[in-house]
């Protein structure tokens, strides 16, 4: 008999009943028609801060951070907690420019930042580049959540893939049926646990270990007992910068994903938008609790299952909580993958249907046929990524996903800077682009980790010395691979204008980018109005 | 509702305020100490968690003061 049963017996009933959820959600905020992508794809376009505040915060805050972070911080310590200062810059960085997208968005009918892009620099091999570097780097994304469940299931003493592919496979189908209404709905259920369980976890377990100061305490003992020499509660002279460049340039990358895009378009008003910016960092308190779990694990003795540091958190819960307290963590982190991979997998779809099928395949499809293929592509989508996470080591992932925050950092100044300028050529763009990718490669492909014996692909930190630097500081690599993209895009464009290339068209004009909801040129009823 | 449409616009200079929450959590040299603790937790900890509320305190202001 298996000694996690309570456990398991909670984790699914709270499974069955969020999937529950997923299904009903279609007839959740009455649309009469499901068939457009404003309905299936933004959920009707009409959330309130409330809604829009869960659906973002699942969305951004996914079982990947709540398991992987903390299993940062108790592999390496402080350079881990990056991901604090990360989310707590990323608000009053993007408020102003979130703003912009959903008031260009809304007046113009936008689904994805690639249609941005096409509208604002009249290039559709521009916007292509953006719809396909999306992609891309959505696609690892989804696959580490599933790295969350399995986690979880791990600890269970759940083995075998076939669990798996039965939660995603329900995912899938809800997904299918209620499109972006199913991740908002059962948001709350997500975010409810995950706030119970972290406010009881960071009361009783440090009750239980002796407090914090014993918690710190372990810890340091722990990492000045080993040999890696970046490691410790503190940073170091080395790690400094690349801790820095890591938070601004993550904080820069999060909401140029497709899918943080789609949570803020799926909302009513930019006022929701802008109301939103400082009551997200509220998950950012919770993440910031949650890292401590890692430093809590080593207090306790906590090993992880095999060399899968990743179980460190459920085991951690494991040994402290009663069996059904643990069954209700195990649901709110296997809970907490599905929102973001729902999500995720409808903003990749949107992706593939805006700008690639519409625009490559069938220039005239309907809005019926447009949401017909957005929902099939995010069957084949969340496939993808069960497959990768079955067939691939996911250590696979993990590297591509690294290879994603660096690449979807390149879209910036198409993208976010686009938003405020059109100085920019879309040749220069294009350059920029190509170049801070290849940068990209190249940085990446030079970081080697001992620890798991990668020669390359061995993590994002770059040291500098590789460049002639007299120094054995580290930066992140997609903040120098952005740099190449700016100092290029800039060149080109002088160049393209000397040359006089022609500039494209913007359709947008100023005032479009300051519209709010209930302006005349902002669209109301858009599943009627269809697309541009 | 349906006012004259004046032109709306996103300048203000109150949107300075966002800067300092920006830049503060990215200056290493202010919180990589381990003194004084909190309840057992360094200062590395601990200050950057409060970091949230100057984050919080900006765009709250700036929500408050540029709506409409």
């Amino acid at each position: 008999m298996n000694e996690h049963i309570t456990e398991i017996v909670v984790f699914t009933a709270l499974f069955l009943l969020v999937s529950g959820m997923g299904f009903v959600a279609s007839r959740w905020r009455r649309a009469d028609n499901l068939a457009s992508l404003n309905e299936w794809g933004l959920g009707g376009r009409n959330f309130g801060p409330w809604v829009t505040w869960f659906l973002v915060g699942g969305d951004l805050y996914t079982a990947y951070t709540f398991v992987a972070v903390p299993a940062l911080l108790f592999g390496a310590g402080a350079m881990g907690f990056f991901a604090v200062p990360y989310t707590v810059i990323v608000y009053p960085l993007v408020m102003l420019v979130l703003i912009r997208l959903w008031s260009v968005s809304h007046v113009h009918g936008l689904v994805t930042p690639a249609d941005f892009v096409r509208v604002r620099f009249g290039s559709p091999t521009l916007a292509l580049l953006i719809a396909v570097t999306g992609i891309v780097a959505t696609m690892p994304y989804i696959a580490l959540q599933l790295i969350g469940i399995e986690a979880v299931l791990k600890t269970m003493g759940v083995t075998g893939d076939l669990p798996l592919i039965i939660a995603f496979a329900i995912l899938a189908a809800y997904t299918y049926q209620s499109g972006l209404r199913a991740p908002a709905l059962i948001a709350f259920v997500k975010d409810t646990l995950i706030y119970i369980v972290i406010l009881v976890a960071i009361i009783y377990i440090p009750a239980k270990l002796g407090g914090f100061g014993a918690i710190f305490d372990a810890a340091e003992a722990k990492f000045a007992g080993t040999a890696a020499p970046g490691d410790g509660t503190l940073l170091n002279a080395n790690n400094q910068l690349q801790y820095i460049t890591l938070a601004l340039g993550s904080a820069l990358a999060l909401f140029l994903y497709p899918h943080s895009v789609t949570g803020v378009l799926a909302s009513r008003s930019r006022d929701v938008v802008k109301r939103n910016m400082s009551a997200l960092p509220a998950y950012s308190l919770l993440l910031g609790l949650i890292a401590l779990l890692g430093f809590m694990a080593i207090a306790a003795g906590v090993t992880p299952i095999g060399t899968d540091v990743n179980t460190v958190v459920p085991q951690l819960f494991d040994q402290m909580f009663p069996d059904w307290f643990t069954g209700v963590a195990f649901a709110a982190i296997g809970i907490g993958a599905l929102v973001p991979a729902a999500i995720m997998s409808i903003a990749a779809a949107n992706l593939f249907t805006r700008n690639i099928y519409k625009e490559y395949i069938r220039r005239d499809a309907t809005d019926a046929q447009e949401a017909r293929v957005s929902k099939l592509t995010s069957l084949v989508v969340k496939v993808g990524a069960v497959l990768c996470i079955l067939l691939i080591d996911p250590q696979f992932s993990i590297d591509l996903q690294l290879i994603g925050g660096v690449i979807i950092l390149q879209t910036l100044p198409s993208v976010a800077l686009g938003l405020f300028t059109r100085w920019f050529h879309r040749v220069g763009l294009i350059a920029g682009w190509t170049a801070g990718m290849t940068a990209g490669m190249v940085l990446l492909y030079n970081i080697a980790n001992p620890a798991n014996d990668h020669a390359h692909f061995g993590g994002s930190a770059f040291p500098l010395n590789k460049l002639g630097l007299d120094t054995s500081m580290t930066i992140y690599a997609g903040f120098l691979a952005l740099l190449v993209n700016l100092v290029v895009a800039a060149l080109v464009t002088v160049l393209a204008r000397r040359l006089g290339s022609p500039e494209g068209v913007d359709g947008t004009a100023p005032a479009d980018y300051t519209a709010e909801s209930g302006d005349p040129q902002v669209k109301e009823d858009l599943e009627v109005a269809g697309s541009t | 509702m349906t006012e004259p449409r004046s032109p709306r616009s996103d300048r203000s200079p109150w949107n300075w305020v966002l800067l300092p929450a920006v830049v503060i959590p990215l200056i290493p040299l202010l919180f990589n100490h381990a003194e004084p603790r909190l309840l057992g937790i360094p200062l590395f900890y601990w200050l950057q968690l409060t970091f949230i509320l100057v984050s919080v305190a900006a765009t709250l202001i700036v929500y408050r003061v540029t709506r409409r």
